[in-house]
């Protein structure tokens, strides 16, 4: 506890935004049903009602509450963004671990399926599919979580790769480790903070990915409501200098700014422990 | 001067065999829809005729590696088939519109490219201090925000507010070229945001990586004018790094260009492009992709032999 | 080329450079700490002062501090630095930057790094005189050729006209030190200007180094850590310490009779000998290589290699880099399968690949690196180090395990309970070795392969270590194959001798036979060419190459 507080008080207001941000952010996912005025999908009013005491940010182009949504919304944005990082991390690390050990054919294979796959644009991939697959949630985690664990797994390798050629990997190996002590044990542990960072940064990318496709129209269908969706539902109104539809779109931001916060601090602060 | 020949070579062979999985990739996707295509566009509705005929229509009764022959070898010639939703000529649905969607992200490239090499080396030059801060903030920012809302940012301020730009970008083949400029503006300024601030760091890093080894010291040792290390010393091992840079940004572009054209109702390949996918319109989406994904392996292809041809150390072998 | 009003005549023993009171401050994270801590200094005109220090010393901070610059992350806090009246530390950026590279000039430690890959040697000669307004190109080109000549370069006319990355290592680090020539400046600073390079290399680069600068009586500052190389070197030498001088005096005076303890033991460290341990007859040896080639992919880099490792005693294997000696080394782990031949173990042949020997014969050969930095995982304590060993060949249990690594520790010399919990990061460069030691020791072995051991280390340490295994030798009957390319090692340690260039054996035999003439001819290169702490060593070792009794190899060893 002590140390934690210490390691707060030494980090910079930036980190400790981005801190904050992310913390409010969780709390409000978790917390949605308690928080929320109204349903996800419950109709309270008329269409593109104003902002008011009854409809704190007005309402859509539904007549749904525009607060409420917002609320939900960071349930199922970021949830299925965390929830999709995950995969990809799982698949990634571990393949590229896997590459990075054996190296021999395991490497070339695994190396060659990413290059091809990395030569396609991660969006123009993902339309390509959704266009066979049609637009579900299960699709959606699906092949943005492959497409992702390609970067991770060119990270991970490359990573790995730099500490596999350390004497201490070859002290193990010649001691006739097998090969889960040395990935588990010599390899891993000293991978940890890159991929902690790229963690971080991943899932600003698959966050900003979701909402892309969503706000195309292609992501987390309705009436789930979803950041991306409100912006693209409510568009209209800007044209008239309306700027709710901006808010959903500013929470986005938000939360990618203070995770890349957080992470710049973090490589800051693994990056000096190392001299 | 054999060795950088054989080397680019490879390279040029290599940027083939990734087209030609690239292609492969997008071709099988369709053989791998779950089910029947020729059922699944007609609905469970239809009759077996139906489906049967729609079938021999598509050509799906021909063996895969034939048709995929068929359609590659349509492709060359510029034919890319007829389009699922309305039996229209894909090729003619895309001449207009790739020209528009090159022309934008050609004016988003003229403006960046030069603004973030100039941010990014004068960032790295002047590093740690508070100009080099606030680029720093910015570039971080402006990275973590999404394409669509600088759109709106920009069309909420410079549209609606001071109404200086059109916020949708309307331009067909009779708008000249100054009109289409005026109405892409906005278009090309949400791109420039968008790939200003990465393309800025990666050449900031790449320049301050240079400006730290060993020659460089040298040259600043032998007394040379900050003028002379920069130009004489610095640059010439700059190149390959920082063509390398715009070329990866410049696919970024090319990507980033669809989400924006979808904002702007800008009528470019991108736009037809999530249209066919909301229509499930595969052939007209395969198309698209082919496109999208051989520019992008070509602008990798060529900032990976650019940089090849720009090595000292692989120019003059030994 | 030298115009009088830039340059005033002073007579030689002016004095051309007064530092008083230097302090240098280096940023680590956030905060500043002292890394030169008050250094006084004074150069006279044609004078070569010799800085000596182990690393962390100061020297080459020092160094760069003559020219008026500090280094990104390094500034100079306090003190003056007086170049021929003008205080470098006050004077404006432009006054500096006229002096370097014409009054001042700099050779760095790795002319590979420092040449700048996308311009012709010449080229960069000519920019220096160019810049500063002293000569026009033709003629510094000219200039330059004849500079090459003189420093004995291969085809001075030609070789300025190629690209750094097309010329050797020891002939690059040369054409630095003509590229500092060119204005021909009061002052030269050297900064380990030999250190990167083999010690058949190095010798003709300090010859050429050391000609030319009396040639043209400039004054010099020569960095290094070798006390062999300052004392050939230098007219007068300063000991340095954590940024602080320790002793400063006569190069003759300093190597007959040091005052300061810190210089002595310094001193002291080259006269470490073990007893040459008598050669047993008849026995079975515990590693015999047999007739080992080797190749990575095509490139054959071992041929026909064969010798034997027995009980109790240390085999050398002495070469210069690219010779063999590591590849002989994973080749008897099992990491390098051999084309050819066999390893023996107690007169039963070994696997050729690690992964199909046995727990046994795994652990009966360990292996000690050079870079005890990388041999260790910086993210286990030393208590899983050495406990690793323990349980995974001995199955000991976790009570057992504390007590024989405490054992352990206090067998390299290290006390258990302050030791026992640290990670690496919480060591110094020796200490980190000594766990390697003891992580080796813990798998009871019967050979230990230690692969350039102590070249990483401050010499100091690295006696340290060398007496340490001395030691256990004797105390477990440990065989060593001792992989190293500085022959004062071998000296000190070896009770055999194995000499490899291009990855054959060209001689073997007992230490005190092969350090007697007549010898092989590479071997009698490499001895001769090791620099010895006489300051007249250099001289006539150069007159008797002269004399053609080692001549003619010396080209070859460059190339």
């Amino acid at each position: 506890m002590e140390a934690t507080l210490k390691l707060l008080r030494s980090a910079p207001p930036t980190a400790l935004f981005g801190l904050l941000v992310v913390v409010t952010y969780v709390l409000v996912a978790l917390l949605a049903p308690l928080i929320a005025p109204y349903g996800e999908t419950q109709i309270v009013g008329a269409q593109f009602l104003p902002w008011s005491d009854e409809y704190l940010l007005g309402t859509d182009n539904l007549g749904r509450d525009v607060l409420s949504r917002l609320i939900y919304g960071a349930r199922n944005t970021v949830g299925i963004a965390f929830l999709t990082t995950c995969l990809a991390f799982l698949l990634g690390c571990l393949t590229g671990l896997l590459a990075a050990t054996l190296r021999g054919w395991t490497d070339q294979l695994l190396s060659r399926l990413v290059d091809v796959l990395m030569a396609i644009p991660a969006l123009i991939f993902a339309l390509l599919v959704l266009t066979i697959t049609g637009t579900s949630v299960a699709a959606l985690v699906g092949v943005i979580s492959v497409l992702e664990a390609t970067r991770v797994y060119r990270l991970t390798r490359a990573v790995a790769v730099n500490i596999e050629v350390m004497d201490f990997v070859e002290v193990a190996r010649l001691r006739g480790e097998r090969l889960p002590w040395v990935i588990g044990c010599e390899i891993l542990p000293n991978a940890l903070p890159p991929l902690v960072a790229e963690f971080g940064l991943r899932f600003c990318f698959v966050f900003l990915f979701i909402s892309a496709l969503s706000f195309l129209g292609l992501g987390l269908q309705p009436p789930t409501a979803d950041w991306g969706s409100m912006v693209r539902e409510n568009a209209t109104l800007i044209t008239f200098g309306d700027i709710t539809p901006l808010i959903p779109a500013a929470a986005i931001a938000l939360l990618t700014v203070g995770v890349n916060f957080v992470v710049d601090w973090f490589l800051h602060k693994s990056s000096g422990l190392k001299t | 001067m054999g060795k950088i020949l054989v080397m680019v070579a490879q390279r040029l062979a290599l940027g083939l065999l990734t087209l030609f999985f690239v292609s492969l990739i997008i071709f099988l996707s369709v053989e791998m829809l779950p089910g029947d295509l020729a059922q699944e566009l007609l609905g469970q509705s239809a009759t077996p005729e139906t489906v049967a005929a729609f079938r021999k229509q598509l050509g799906l009764d021909l063996p895969a590696h034939i048709r995929y022959l068929e359609w590659l070898g349509g492709i060359a010639q510029g034919d890319f088939g007829r389009s699922l939703a309305n039996d229209r000529e894909i090729s003619g649905l895309i001449a207009g519109r790739l020209g528009n969607t090159l022309f934008l992200a050609g004016l988003a490239a003229l403006i960046s490219v030069p603004l973030a090499l100039t941010l990014g080396i004068l960032a790295a030059l002047y590093r740690n201090t508070p100009f080099d801060r606030g680029i720093n903030v910015f570039a971080l920012t402006s990275v973590s925000v999404p394409e669509f809302f600088i759109a709106y940012i920009l069309i909420l301020f410079l549209a609606v507010q001071i109404n200086w730009f059109p916020s949708i970008s309307n331009i067909g083949p009779a708008t000249d070229l100054f009109d289409r400029i005026y109405r892409s503006i906005l278009p090309a300024l949400t791109l420039t945001l968008v790939v200003v601030a990465h393309m800025m760091r990666m050449t900031r890093a790449a320049i301050i990586n240079l400006m730290a080894s060993p020659y460089i010291e040298m040259a600043r040792l032998k007394g040379l004018s900050p003028r002379r290390v920069i130009l004489r010393h610095a640059l010439p091992n700059a190149l390959a790094p920082i063509i390398n840079v715009v070329a990866l940004n410049l696919a970024y572009l090319v990507v980033g260009v669809v989400v924006v054209e979808v904002v702007f109702v800008y009528p470019g390949l991108g736009q037809l492009m999530v249209d066919s996918v909301s229509k499930r319109d595969i052939t007209v989406v395969q198309a698209c992709s082919l496109i999208f994904a051989a520019t992008y392996v070509l602008l990798n292809l060529t900032a990976d032999v650019l940089s090849i041809l720009t090595n000292p150390r692989l120019l003059h072998a030994r | 080329m030298s115009d009088p009003q830039e340059k005033p005549d002073g007579e030689r023993g002016g004095l051309l450079l007064k530092i008083r009171g230097l302090r240098i401050e280096g940023r680590t994270g956030d905060s500043w700490s002292e890394i030169v801590k008050g250094i006084d200094l004074d150069l006279h005109r044609g004078e070569v002062l010799g800085l000596i220090g182990e690393s962390g010393a100061g020297k080459s901070t020092i160094g760069l501090a003559a020219m008026g610059f500090a280094r990104d992350g390094c500034r100079i806090s306090g003190g003056s630095v007086e170049f021929d009246g003008l205080d470098l530390v006050t004077a404006d950026i432009k006054r500096r930057r006229r002096l370097r590279g014409s009054r001042i000039a700099y050779v760095a430690q790795s002319a590979a790094a420092a040449f700048n890959p996308a311009h012709k040697l010449i080229d960069q000669y000519s920019e220096t005189p160019m810049q500063h307004g002293i000569a026009g190109r033709a003629e510094s080109e000219k200039d330059a050729v004849e500079l090459y000549r003189r420093l004995r370069l291969p085809n001075p006319e030609e070789i300025g006209f190629r690209y750094p990355h097309q010329v050797s290592g020891g002939q690059l680090q040369r054409a630095m030190t003509a590229m500092a020539m060119a204005c021909r400046p009061d002052l030269i600073v050297f900064d380990e200007p030999t250190t990167a390079l083999d010690v058949t290399t190095q010798i003709e680069v300090l010859a050429a180094i050391r000609d030319i600068v009396r040639q043209f009586d400039t004054a010099a500052i020569y960095i290094t850590h070798d006390l062999a190389v300052v004392a050939q070197m230098a007219d007068r030498v300063m000991v340095l310490r954590n940024g602080e001088l320790v002793e400063e005096a006569e190069t003759r005076r300093m190597l007959s009779d040091p005052q300061e303890d810190y210089t002595k033991s310094l001193w002291a460290v080259r006269a470490f000998r073990s007893e040459e341990k008598a050669r047993p007859a008849g026995e079975t040896p515990i590693l015999a290589v047999e007739h080992v080639t080797a190749a990575y992919g095509k490139t054959r880099v071992l041929h026909d290699v064969s010798f034997e490792i027995h009980r109790q005693r240390t085999v050398a294997v002495v070469g210069e880099s690219g010779s063999g000696k590591s590849t002989t080394a994973r080749v008897i782990t099992g990491l390098l399968p051999p084309l050819e031949g066999r390893v023996l173990y107690k007169g039963e042949p070994l696997p050729p690949r690690f992964t199909s020997r046995s727990k046994d014969q795994l652990k009966a050969v360990q292996m000690i690196y050079q870079m005890a930095d990388t041999a260790l995982n910086p993210k286990q304590r030393v208590r899983d180090v050495i406990g690793r060993p323990l349980k995974f060949y001995l199955g000991m249990n976790r009570h057992q395990r504390e007590e024989r690594v405490r054992e352990l520790l206090s067998l390299i010399e290290l006390e258990p309970d302050d030791y026992i919990d640290r990670v690496p990061s919480e060591l110094s460069g020796g200490q980190k070795q000594r766990i390697c030691i003891a992580r080796a020791l813990a798998a009871e072995p019967s050979v230990i392969i230690c692969d350039e051991v102590t070249s990483a280390l401050d010499q100091l340490v690295a006696e340290g270590i060398l007496k340490l295994l001395d030691r256990l030798q004797g105390e477990f009957g440990l065989a060593y194959m001792f992989i190293t390319h500085d022959l004062a090692t071998v000296k000190a340690i070896a009770d055999e001798v194995v000499v490899m260039l291009q990855g054959e054996v060209v001689e073997s035999g007992p230490k005190t036979q092969m350090f007697t003439p007549p010898h092989h001819d590479y071997t009698e290169l490499l001895l001769s060419s090791v620099p010895e702490m006489d300051p007249d060593w250099l001289d006539h070792l150069l007159a008797e190459r002269a004399e053609g009794k080692a001549g003619g190899r010396i080209e070859r060893a460059d190339q």
